[in-house]
């Protein structure tokens, strides 16, 4: 489904490689963490993985594709096979939960009857269906993260990668969360996601892989956020309480 | 579905910009009436080319008894010197560039002349003796006129070989200066539309550039996101463009139809059949350049 091999990224003007030589594979269905301090690389994983940017050195097949040698025209239709979640929403403030979702598949090209079919659907399974009609800012976070898992699958993604999704919420919403983005994992979609919240970790016993200065020095299956040479994170601590 | 959506977003971006469409709109509109000035120029110098030399002769002074200027010694050609003459015109190294060429005696030159001065005091004093006798020669092509002043100039009884186009070539000239102005003008312009346009599409897209970050990572392709950009470019300098078209007729309509005409009724003009083939030039220019503007504006946010 993913797989790096030995891929490096150095950013210009930065002597220290953000990805170092990683060579991994991520099987469809699994479910994988991403850890490791603030800089050691996660988003730079993810970003290479979308094509948001190139690798300096190695190849990266995704969704039996060599993201190498795809044409920047055809960007655009690989990724709609992907999902993307960020720590902060990026919901448009003026549209509506619902054309929020539905603005998603009108860009790409979607029929109007698919769009009144699938938007309601979805927001139905991430427990939206009363809000359809409100707009970003009268929802509390929890909710506002829930519409953008919403717009990230409603097209059905077969991956769907999360940023930090957690990262702006309290314990109880983003366990939440955690539970909506289990069961699209159980729907078939590969779910990665990059956290510092050791509770979710710990709690979700799921492969982790953890980056330290942009190299793997774990990849568990069932894995906590047990970290080596990295303190754990204040508000990771406290997210721990929630077990 | 698709193209009402793509025209939805041109539409919201031109509402959102009114200020900067209008002065797109006010650049494209000036710079392109300079430009239709420019053509209808160079039609009319096309024009009036076309109309005299076509009639412009190459004419063959005789001499007068009152010359002393080139071969003439103020003796009247004699008719040996004129025969001479007509055979140079009718041998083989000339007869290829002549189309035909007829000889003016003073009678006729006399009547032409008071005929031409018809009104001025002038022709009451002139007598048939004081005008040259002339051979009166229509080129077949009128750019050659050199090679009958070469091999006739230093001829017996010939007191001048004269391109009666040189007249008009001043004329032209001056003609000519004012249309490339009007190009250097309109060209000046046409920078301050063309960076107007992008400075307008990046504002735009600048503005838009939530929606355009979400539009890429859901994966709209490349054409669905630059469209609504160039469209709104395009329509805002094709308003120009149609204005500018309406200057141009206008223009044509009362200054050259209503003022010129009038002033000048033995010059041929330009005319509404000319207008009419300057608009549809002025609306494609205006459209290709503003889509090149915004293309070239938008691009950058399309980068992978």
């Amino acid at each position: 489904m993913i797989r790096f091999d030995s891929v490096s990224k150095l950013y210009s003007g930065n002597t220290r490689p953000a990805l170092n030589n990683v060579s991994l594979e991520i099987l469809k269905g699994e479910f994988v963490f991403l850890v490791g301090a603030s800089g050691s690389g996660k988003s730079s994983f993810l970003r290479l993985v979308l094509k948001e940017e190139k690798p300096s050195q190695g190849k990266i097949h995704v969704l039996g594709q060599q993201l190498g040698t795809l044409s920047s025209r055809k960007v655009p239709y690989f990724r709609r096979n992907l999902g993307v979640v960020f720590q902060d929403f990026r919901l448009l403030p003026q549209k509506t939960v619902f054309d929020n979702v539905a603005f998603s598949l009108q860009v790409i090209g979607k029929s109007r009857g698919f769009i009144q079919e699938a938007v309601p659907d979805v927001l139905k399974m991430v427990g939206l269906a009363g809000k359809t009609s409100r707009f970003p800012h009268e929802l509390s976070g929890g909710e506002q993260q829930r519409v953008a898992i919403a717009r990230a699958i409603v097209n059905k993604p077969a991956i769907l990668l999360a940023d930090e999704p957690t990262g702006n919420l309290d314990p109880v919403t983003s366990a939440g969360i955690m539970n909506l983005l289990q069961r699209i994992n159980l729907g078939g979609t590969t779910v990665i996601m990059a956290t510092h919240d050791a509770g979710i970790v710990d709690q979700m016993k799921r492969r982790v892989i953890e980056l330290t200065s942009g190299q793997i020095v774990r990849d568990e299956r069932e894995g906590a956020y047990q970290t080596q040479a990295i303190p754990i994170q204040s508000f990771g601590m406290s997210n721990g309480e929630i077990q | 579905m698709r193209l009402g959506l793509v025209l939805g977003e041109a539409a919201s971006g031109l509402r959102r910009n009114v200020s900067m469409v209008i002065s797109v709109i006010l650049v494209t509109f000036i710079s392109l009436t300079f430009v239709g000035a420019a053509i209808l120029l160079q039609m009319q110098i096309g024009e009036m080319k076309g109309y005299w030399y076509d009639r412009a002769q190459v004419a063959v002074y005789m001499c007068t008894a009152t010359d002393s200027t080139g071969n003439c010694a103020q003796q009247e050609a004699t008719q040996d010197q004129k025969d001479l003459v007509e055979a140079q015109l009718e041998s083989t190294t000339l007869a290829p560039f002549i189309k035909k060429f007829e000889f003016e005696n003073h009678d006729q030159a006399l009547a032409n002349f008071k005929q031409q001065f018809a009104d001025s005091q002038l022709s009451a004093f002139v007598t048939k003796d004081m005008l040259n006798e002339s051979f009166r020669v229509n080129l077949k092509d009128p750019t050659q006129a050199d090679i009958l002043i070469e091999s006739l100039s230093s001829s017996a009884g010939v007191q001048a070989v004269e391109d009666q186009r040189s007249y008009l070539d001043q004329i032209f000239a001056v003609l000519n200066a004012a249309s490339f102005t009007a190009i250097g003008l309109a060209t000046l312009m046409l920078i301050a539309a063309v960076l107007l346009i992008a400075t307008t599409i990046r504002l735009s897209a600048f503005s838009r550039r939530r929606e355009l970050g979400i539009m890429r990572l859901v994966g709209a392709s490349n054409r669905f996101i630059q469209t609504p950009f160039i469209l709104e470019g395009v329509f805002a300098a094709l308003i120009g463009s149609v204005l500018a078209g309406g200057a141009v007729v206008a223009i044509v309509q009362f200054f050259v139809k209503g003022y010129l005409a009038e002033t000048l009724p033995t010059t041929t003009l330009v005319g509404l059949d000319e207008a009419v083939i300057v608009v549809p030039i002025l609306i494609v220019v205006g459209g290709v350049l503003a889509a090149a503007s915004a293309g070239f504006a938008i691009s950058r946010y399309l980068k992978v």
